[in-house]
C-alpha cells in the first residue's frame, strides 16, 4: 500500500524588501510518514507552518530542500509525473465556500477530475460515476445535489462535495487542512466521520491539519504537534494530549475551550 | 440585577417575495454587567438579533415586531426602536456598541489606528479638542494592551489578534453600557483567542459593561457567560444561567449541541453531532421547529409553536403533555443518533 513519506522538509520565504533582505524560514526539518489507513494529525496555531506543509505535500509550493517521496519514489514536480502524483495525494482545502467554483455546478466539479485523470468519458457512464461519487458522500438526493450550484448548499454540504471531490481521482493520501474549522460545530463531527469511514472504505493516508486538539485526539491515532516551523512533540493521540511534554503543546491544550473548567471569574 | 437593556417579544423578517422571518418573537434581558451568550447554528437568528438590538439592520430587514427598551444607569429609559435621526446616532456607540463578525476586517485599511479612533471621538464630541482625543486614543490602547507607539501604524501591520484588540478599544472609546460581540473570536488561533477572552474580562470588570457575546461555539459560551440563551430557527429555545445549562440542558437541542464537541482529556465516546439541518425560514411554521430532527419528537411537538417556560421551549418538559416528566436520556443528557452520518 502507499505511504507519504516527508523527510527534513524546509520552506523559506523571501520577506523583506530591495535594501534589506530577509528570509522566512516557515517550514524548518519537518520529518514524518502517513501511512495507509490511519489518520495523522497535524496541529499548531495560526503561522506555525502546518498549511505549508500540506501545500507542499500537496504540490502547490515548492520546498526550497527536502523530499517526499511516494512509496519510496520522489515526488515530480511537474509533467505527467505531477499528474500522476496528484491522483496519488488529494487535498481538502479549509473553506468550502471559496473553494468551489460558484458558475458551475456539483456535478461538473466532480466529472472534471473524473475526466482529467481519465477514469471516465463524457456521457451517462460518467454521470453515474458522479453520482457514485455523491452518494459516498451522503449527499443526496444525487440528481438534485449534482444539478446544484455551491451558493443552493449549506457550508458542510458544499465541504462534502469538496471531499468527493478529492475522492475523484481515487486517491490513496488525503490532506485535510482544517476541513471543519469554517462549519458549524453542530456538523464538524459528521464530516470527520464521513472522512473517517473514507479512510476506513479506502485504506487511506489521511494527514488531518487542525488547532483544535479535541478532534485531533479523537480521530487521529498519531499527533504532530508543529510551532514556528518545527515539530516539538509527536506521539499516539492520547499520550499527546493527556501526558503532553513539551510546554507549547500544553499552552495550546490550556488555551481550548473546556467547558466543564470552572469559571475563575467571582461574582 | 438591574437590567440595561429589554428585548420584548422581537421580530425581524428579510423582505423577499417571501419573506424570510429570521427572528421570531424573542423575548431577553441583559443585566447590567452580566456575560449573556447567544448560541446557534448559522441561520439560527442570533446575528440578526444582535443588530435589531444594535439598530444596525438594514433593508430588506425590517424589524416587524416588539420593543427593545435601554435602561440608562440613571433609571431613565429610551425606547430604542423610537429612535430616529440625531438622537439615533448618538445613541448607537454611546450605549451600546459592537464588535462584528470577522472584526479583523472592521477596520480601514487607509486609515492609521490613531485615526480610526479619534473619528470616533470627534463624530460624538467626545475627548474634547484635538490633543486631548490623541491623549484618549494612547489611552484605550494601553486599556487593551497595544504599545501607544503603534498608533500610527496601519491595519495591515497588525497581527490579527491586535486588530482585534483595536476593534475591541473602538467599541469601548464612548463607555458604553452594552458591548454586543459577534464572533468575535472565531477566526482566531486558540491562544490567540484565550488572550483576547481574558482581555474582554478584564475590560468589563473595570468598566462594568454587559456583554452579549454571539457564537456557535457553545464549549466556549459555557466557559465564559453568566447565562446563556440558546437560538433554533429565529427563536430562543433556552435561556438558563451557564452552571445549569451544563448541569442539566433541557432543551433537545441544547442536549444535541452540548454532544457536538469531544472533550479535550476526557474519555473517547463516539460522538455525532445533530442529524439534520434546520429549516427554511421562508417557510410557514407548523409547531416546534427542531421536531424534525429530534429523537424524541412526538404528537404534540406539531401542535403549535412551544412557548419558553421554565427555561425550554419544549413540550417535553410540559407536565401537561407528560405527567411522569421528560424521557430519561432526555434528562441525562444524551443524544441518541442512527450510527449513519446523514446528509448536510
Amino acid at each position: 500500500m502507499t505511504t507519504l513519506d516527508v523527510t527534513g522538509l524546509v520552506k523559506e520565504f523571501n520577506v523583506g524588501n530591495a535594501v534589506r533582505r530577509d528570509v522566512l524560514r516557515a517550514v524548518d526539518d519537518v520529518s514524518f510518514g502517513l501511512p495507509p489507513g490511519r489518520t495523522v494529525a497535524l496541529v499548531g496555531a495560526s503561522g506555525s507552518g502546518k498549511s505549508t506543509v500540506a501545500r507542499i505535500l500537496a504540490r502547490l509550493e515548492t520546498a526550497t530542500s527536502g523530499t517526499v517521496t511516494l512509496d519510496g519514489a520522489p515526488a515530480a514536480r511537474r509533467g505527467a509525473g505531477l499528474r500522476a502524483y496528484r491522483r496519488q495525494v488529494q487535498m481538502v482545502f479549509q473553506d468550502p465556500f471559496s473553494s468551489l467554483n460558484p458558475r458551475h455546478t456539483v456535478g461538473y466539479h466532480l466529472a472534471r477530475p473524473l475526466r482529467i485523470h481519465g477514469h471516465t468519458r463524457r456521457g451517462p457512464e460518467e454521470e453515474k460515476a458522479v453520482h457514485a461519487l455523491l452518494r459516498r458522500v451522503s449527499l443526496t438526493p444525487v440528481e438534485r445535489v449534482a444539478a446544484a450550484r455551491p451558493h443552493e448548499l449549506s457550508g458542510g454540504q458544499r465541504q462534502r462535495v469538496a471531499i468527493a471531490r478529492a475522492l475523484a481521482p481515487r486517491p490513496s493520501v488525503l490532506l485535510a487542512d482544517e476541513p471543519v474549522s469554517m462549519l458549524d460545530v453542530s456538523i464538524r463531527l459528521e464530516i470527520l466521520h464521513l472522512i473517517d469511514r473514507l479512510k476506513r472504505e479506502d485504506d487511506l493516508a489521511v494527514l488531518y491539519i487542525t488547532h483544535d486538539l479535541a478532534t485531533a485526539r479523537h480521530f487521529a491515532s498519531e499527533i504532530l504537534v508543529m510551532n514556528k516551523g518545527s515539530i516539538v512533540e509527536r506521539g499516539p493521540a492520547d499520550d499527546v494530549i493527556l501526558r503532553p511534554a513539551h510546554p507549547y503543546t500544553r499552552a495550546l491544550a490550556d488555551a481550548a475551550p473546556d467547558p466543564l473548567r470552572p469559571r475563575t471569574r467571582t461574582r | 440585577m438591574k437590567p440595561v437593556l429589554r428585548i420584548d417579544g422581537i421580530s425581524v423578517a428579510y423582505e423577499a417575495e417571501r419573506a424570510t422571518r429570521a427572528v421570531r418573537d424573542v423575548s431577553l434581558t441583559v443585566h447590567r454587567g452580566e456575560v449573556l451568550g447567544l448560541a446557534g447554528e448559522s441561520g439560527c437568528g442570533k446575528s440578526t438579533l444582535a443588530y435589531a438590538m444594535t439598530r444596525l439592520l438594514r433593508p430588506p430587514g425590517r424589524i416587524t415586531g416588539g420593543s427593545v427598551t435601554h435602561y440608562a444607569p440613571d433609571g431613565a429609559t429610551t425606547d430604542v426602536l423610537g429612535l430616529g435621526g440625531e438622537e439615533l446616532r448618538r445613541f448607537r456607540w454611546e450605549r451600546i456598541s459592537m464588535v462584528f463578525q470577522g472584526a479583523m476586517n472592521a477596520l480601514n485599511p487607509l486609515l492609521t489606528v490613531e485615526r480610526q479612533l479619534t473619528d470616533t471621538l470627534h463624530a460624538h464630541d467626545a475627548g474634547g479638542g484635538r490633543k486631548e482625543r490623541h491623549a484618549r486614543a494612547a489611552e484605550l490602547l494601553d486599556l487593551v494592551g497595544i504599545d501607544r507607539k503603534r498608533m500610527r501604524a496601519y491595519p495591515h501591520e497588525l497581527s490579527g489578534g491586535m486588530r482585534q484588540r483595536v476593534v475591541i478599544a473602538m467599541a469601548l472609546a464612548l463607555n458604553p453600557d452594552v458591548v454586543v460581540m459577534d464572533e468575535p473570536t472565531t477566526a482566531l488561533d486558540v491562544l490567540v483567542q484565550r488572550e483576547i477572552l481574558g482581555e474582554i474580562d478584564r475590560l468589563r470588570e473595570l468598566f462594568g459593561f454587559a456583554v452579549v457575546f454571539i457564537t456557535h461555539d457553545l464549549s466556549l459560551l459555557l466557559e465564559i457567560s453568566d447565562r446563556i440563551g440558546i437560538m433554533y430557527a429565529g427563536r430562543l429555545v433556552e435561556l438558563a444561567p451557564a452552571d445549569e445549562l451544563r448541569a442539566a440542558p433541557r432543551h433537545p437541542y441544547t442536549v444535541g449541541l452540548m454532544s457536538s464537541f469531544p472533550s479535550l482529556r476526557g474519555e473517547r465516546r463516539s460522538l455525532r453531532g445533530i442529524p439534520g439541518s434546520p429549516p427554511d425560514l421562508s417557510l410557514p411554521e407548523s409547531g416546534c421547529a427542531f421536531a424534525p430532527r429530534c429523537p424524541w419528537a412526538a404528537q404534540p411537538c406539531a401542535r403549535g409553536v412551544p412557548p419558553l417556560v421554565s427555561g425550554a421551549a419544549c413540550v417535553l418538559h410540559d407536565p401537561a403533555i407528560r405527567p411522569l416528566g421528560p424521557p430519561a436520556e432526555l434528562l441525562a443528557g444524551t443524544f441518541p443518533v442512527p450510527s449513519v452520518e446523514g446528509a448536510r
